[in-house]
């Protein structure tokens, strides 16, 4: 039985008592001081060239203190990309200048042109409604493929063409692969989109800038997931700010799913501009703005095909896929559609050659990035819908098609043909607990019932592999990141025993303050509530990376597993002392250290006070205090893995899809609470059942965006997705990480959006539907019933 | 500028206000209470529900100018009298039907005035009357279990379908 505070413990969230109470702070409730407020004024054409910025009238309105254009960010750098792929010729990719305010031409609707500050809100807003803009439209180029035609207008001027890369992967495998494609007995070939999704956090971006003249310091407060790679880019890269003279605070974040992890463009302004009017800059986004600046997600099209035997093992599997990369790039949006998608191409299976060619084009549309799960969804997408339309073509059953080519539990570690070596997993048995608590066996019979009431029942399968925690930083680094992927923690023991942890990741509704301290109290034996957790503050944590990729518990707990055993270690020293006996021989249990086999014991209190109140110490052989910092850097990432069952009804009158039951038997490894960890898929599901059924981002031929606002992007409401049955009992631990855990963030999201188109192709196919091979996200009803009647 | 006075979660409030102030801007902004908060601009996702004279209102469209000697209840009222979780917080705490917060004080608003509606409302009834509430993180399961435990009944018996 786990500690009822310790690993394992479904312990309540201590962060919620000041989230339901109103007591939060986010960064929109921090006011400074003589704050001024910035508004920006944003391109309404998708691509223009900027003939003339009138401010004059607008200078003169009241309130105003300055109005900034790109003239005045001469010295400062670009918005730098973090990762520079390079393509299948071993060329870099092609890398524009991302300014911060836009130079000389705008090239998505959104994007920033002027930035006006002024003592209120309403003023900055009411002052740039005077600006005076004299834009040249420009033809713009929305679609991807047209974007690749000879004589395309270009994004960009100074590059050659809309290509950013043209990336192969395993390149040397390409002819291995054509090969096996012309000896195969079967081909089976799909063509999909994985719609354009824009992350929408609850909490809109904010960002504060604050400049302190007397000591020559900045203070950014920000919406981030991870304020020090934050700090290193801007302080690097576009405003030349020593970090000792950045400080960059991420507060309460009220959600990210990837969309906060970027530099954005307003941090550096808010943070420049202060220093400008010398007074706080403050500026909040509003939802509409959100949605033209904030980064996007997916937005993939892809020709898939798999080759298989007369037996029907696979062979090799060959993929084109086209990637928009938006008007600019995103700090990591050229890695997503390469080494967070091309990595995964395996899925669980055992296809022993494939070749993944990724083209990754420049549109006149907003930046994209990762947003939750971040390319695996898009290769679990492709290889799942696959894998489901060959077992219809075929005539055999999609669980057994699965069961055949799955990964064996005896065959890990496993080294697939996509670079990745996958270190535990056991497939069979998630999918047979997922087929349990589906009840598949009687599935048929619920069909009938539901045939009876006039609606098409239908059950899809999915089963995914996740990739999580990325690294280590020395690979990732020669994959062309700019950043390592290690995290960081402090351990600080304070003299009556109480902890402060200092960690680098960053919690912005995964309740890092509830867990972390679990991990720190089962080791110690302490009462959780004698440990706080300390995050999103670069003045007071070690450098750290941040919080994506379901990376905290994987990446940031081992480092503070790390640190927890140095002050341990140390501890035990201190004890050995106080109890004169070898270091060796002292055992540390339930918060006391005692000696091996004797009565002798001294408790934790003890000994913190002894480190600080070193009357009684071994001065000569150890420094006073217990405070230790660890930084860990992963030698594999976790690959997290599961089977998820989706039962659909589906009403032909309409063509409207209704969840019935969502099961979802996930191998997360070892758990640290179970209740966020349930909650965690819960969420990942719903965002990955909007993408199926509801979401989805939409420009219009001249580059304008109709999705805009919560009008227009259908977001998943509380009627729209129920039925979640969770299950982590199948657990295979990490086996390179101290807590032997996978991560668990992204998986609800990856694994669902295949699970539920599959679902409704098998509602059509048993109805009868069978010339409905694929239908694209959104599911909706008029897509639905147009595949139907079509 | 004319002053407009209100009661906030039982306490007199005044601040000078303009014709278009809102309402969430009048307790965010000018009265200091930012638990209610702002997540759209359209009066969709309801993170800034409070309760005026009783009723649920979405702060974000109703003017301050309006709503002289208001009754306002915010999520900074909800709690005990001495300051523990109230019965909507606690349960919210007890179910995890909250994960980065934000959307949660629209959530505690709209939970209260569906409970002071219907004491006992039903899994589908609680879904129907929280779809002006847009939750990003939890996938509302947690939420609606956290409600049935608001209201007295068993947080566990949720319909599989």
């Amino acid at each position: 039985m786990p500690k009822d505070d310790g690993i394992g413990a479904s312990v309540k969230r201590r962060e919620d008592t000041r989230f339901l109470t109103g007591n939060g702070r986010y960064t929109d409730d921090i006011n400074l001081r003589g704050q001024t407020y910035v508004h920006f004024l944003r391109s309404d054409v998708a691509h223009g060239k900027i003939n003339g910025i009138d401010t004059s009238a607008a200078e003169a309105m009241p309130g105003v203190l300055k109005i900034f254009t790109s003239a005045d960010f001469e010295s400062a750098g670009g918005i730098p990309c973090g990762w520079q792929v390079t393509d299948k010729h071993g060329q870099p990719m092609q890398e524009p200048k991302h300014p911060i305010l836009a130079e000389g031409k705008v090239r998505h609707v959104g994007d920033p042109i002027a930035a006006v500050v002024a003592e209120t809100y309403e003023q900055a807003r009411d002052a740039a409604e005077a600006i005076d803009l004299d834009i040249e439209e420009l033809e713009p180029v929305v679609d991807m493929v047209k974007a690749l035609e000879d004589g395309a207008p270009k994004v960009h001027d100074d590059l050659t063409s809309n290509l950013c890369y043209d990336w192969g992967f395993v390149e040397e495998n390409k002819d291995a692969v054509n090969e096996a494609f012309g000896k195969a007995a079967h081909v089976v070939s799909l063509e999909l989109t994985n719609n354009r999704l824009v992350a929408n956090p609850m909490e809109p971006r904010v960002a504060v800038g604050d400049y302190d003249p007397w000591g020559d310091t900045h203070t950014l407060y920000t919406t981030s997931q991870n304020p020090h790679v934050i700090r290193l880019l801007m302080g690097a890269f576009v405003l030349s700010i020593p970090e000792h003279k950045l400080r960059v605070v991420a507060p309460d974040v009220g959600g990210g799913f990837g969309s906060k992890i970027y530099h954005y463009a307003e941090e550096a302004f808010c943070t420049y501009a202060a220093k400008v009017i010398k007074r706080p800059v403050k500026w909040t986004s509003t939802r509409s703005e959100a949605f033209i600046s904030d980064a996007h997600g997916r937005d993939h099209k892809t020709k898939i095909e798999l080759a298989l035997d007369a037996d029907h093992n696979f062979m090799a599997i060959r993929t084109e896929t086209y990637a928009n990369m938006g008007a600019y790039l995103s700090t990591f949006a050229p890695s997503i559609p390469t080494w967070l998608h091309g990595t995964l191409m395996a899925g669980n299976y055992k296809t022993p050659l494939i070749y993944v060619n990724v083209k990754a084009v420049f549109t006149n549309t907003v930046p994209v990035d990762a947003y939750r799960g971040a390319g695996r969804p898009e290769a679990t997408f492709q290889i799942e819908r696959l894998v489901d339309k060959a077992a219809r073509e075929l005539g055999v059953d999609p669980v057994e098609l699965r069961r055949k080519n799955f990964i064996k539990p005896e065959e890990f570690p496993y080294q697939t043909p996509v670079a990745v070596v996958y270190d535990t997993g056991n497939y069979h048995a998630t999918m047979d607990k997922m087929l349990e608590l589906a009840d598949y066996a009687n599935f048929e019979a619920r069909r009938a019932e539901s045939a009876k009431n006039g609606k098409l029942r239908g059950f899809g399968i999915a089963h995914y592999i996740e990739a999580c925690g990325i690294a280590p930083s020395n690979l990732v680094g020669q994959l062309g990141a700019r950043a390592g992927l290690y995290e960081s923690a402090s351990v600080r023991v304070n003299a009556t025993g109480s902890i402060s942890v200092y960690t680098g990741s960053h919690s912005h509704g995964q309740g890092h303050e509830t867990t972390f301290a679990q991990v720190v109290a089962d080791m110690i034996g302490v009462d959780a509530n004698s440990i706080e957790i300390h995050h999103g503050d670069t003045s007071n944590t070690p450098m750290g990376m941040g919080t994506y990729g379901s990376r905290s518990l994987a990446v940031g707990g081992s480092a503070i597993v790390r640190a927890t055993n140095k002050v341990i270690d140390k501890a035990k020293k201190i004890a050995a002392h106080l109890l004169e006996a070898a270091p060796e021989d002292i055992e540390l249990k339930d918060g006391k250290f005692s000696v091996a086999g004797t009565d002798k014991s001294v408790d934790w209190s003890g000994v913190t006070l002894a480190a600080y109140v070193p009357h009684n110490y071994p001065l000569e052989d150890l420094e006073p205090g217990l405070e230790e910092t660890a930084f860990y850097d992963p030698s594999n990432f976790t690959y997290p893995s599961g089977a998820y069952g989706c039962e659909i009804e589906l009403d032909p009158e309409t063509g409207k899809i209704d969840i019935l039951r969502f099961i979802a038997a996930d191998d997360f490894g070892n758990i640290v609470n179970p209740m966020i960890v349930e909650g965690q898929v819960h969420g990942g599901l719903a965002q990955g059942i909007g993408q199926a059924l509801l979401e989805n981002c939409v420009y219009d031929e001249n580059g304008q965006l109709l999705s805009g606002s919560y009008m227009d992007y259908a977001m998943p409401r509380a009627d729209d997705v129920r039925g979640f049955t969770v299950d982590h009992s199948c657990v295979t631990p990490c086996t390179h990480n101290p807590l032997g855990v996978k991560g668990c963030g992204e998986a609800g999201a990856i694994g669902s959006p295949p699970a539920v188109v599959n679902a409704a192709i098998d509602a059509l196919h048993r109805a009868g539907h069978t010339h409905v091979k694929h239908i694209d996200m959104p599911l909706t009803p008029s897509r639905v019933w147009a595949a139907m009647n079509g | 500028m004319p002053k407009v006075m209100m009661k906030v979660n039982g306490a007199e409030a005044a601040a000078d206000v303009e014709g278009r102030t809102l309402l969430s801007t009048y307790l965010r902004d000018l009265i200091g209470l930012t638990g209610t908060h702002v997540g759209c601009d359209t009066s969709q996702c309801g993170a800034c529900v409070v309760l005026v004279d009783g009723q649920p209102v979405k702060s974000c469209t109703a003017f301050a100018a309006d709503l002289e000697g208001a009754e306002v209840t915010t999520v900074e009222g909800m709690t005990n009298p001495d300051g523990s979780l109230g019965v909507i917080q606690k349960a919210f705490q007890d179910y995890h039907g909250l994960q980065c917060g934000f959307c949660t004080p629209g959530m505690v608003m709209s939970t209260a005035a569906l409970l002071a509606e219907n004491p006992k409302p039903s899994e589908e009834e609680i879904r129907h009357y929280l779809e002006g509430n847009i939750c990003r993180c939890t996938g509302y399961q947690n939420i609606v279990r956290a409600v049935m435990a608001a209201s007295g009944q068993d947080a566990g018996a949720l319909a599989a379908e």
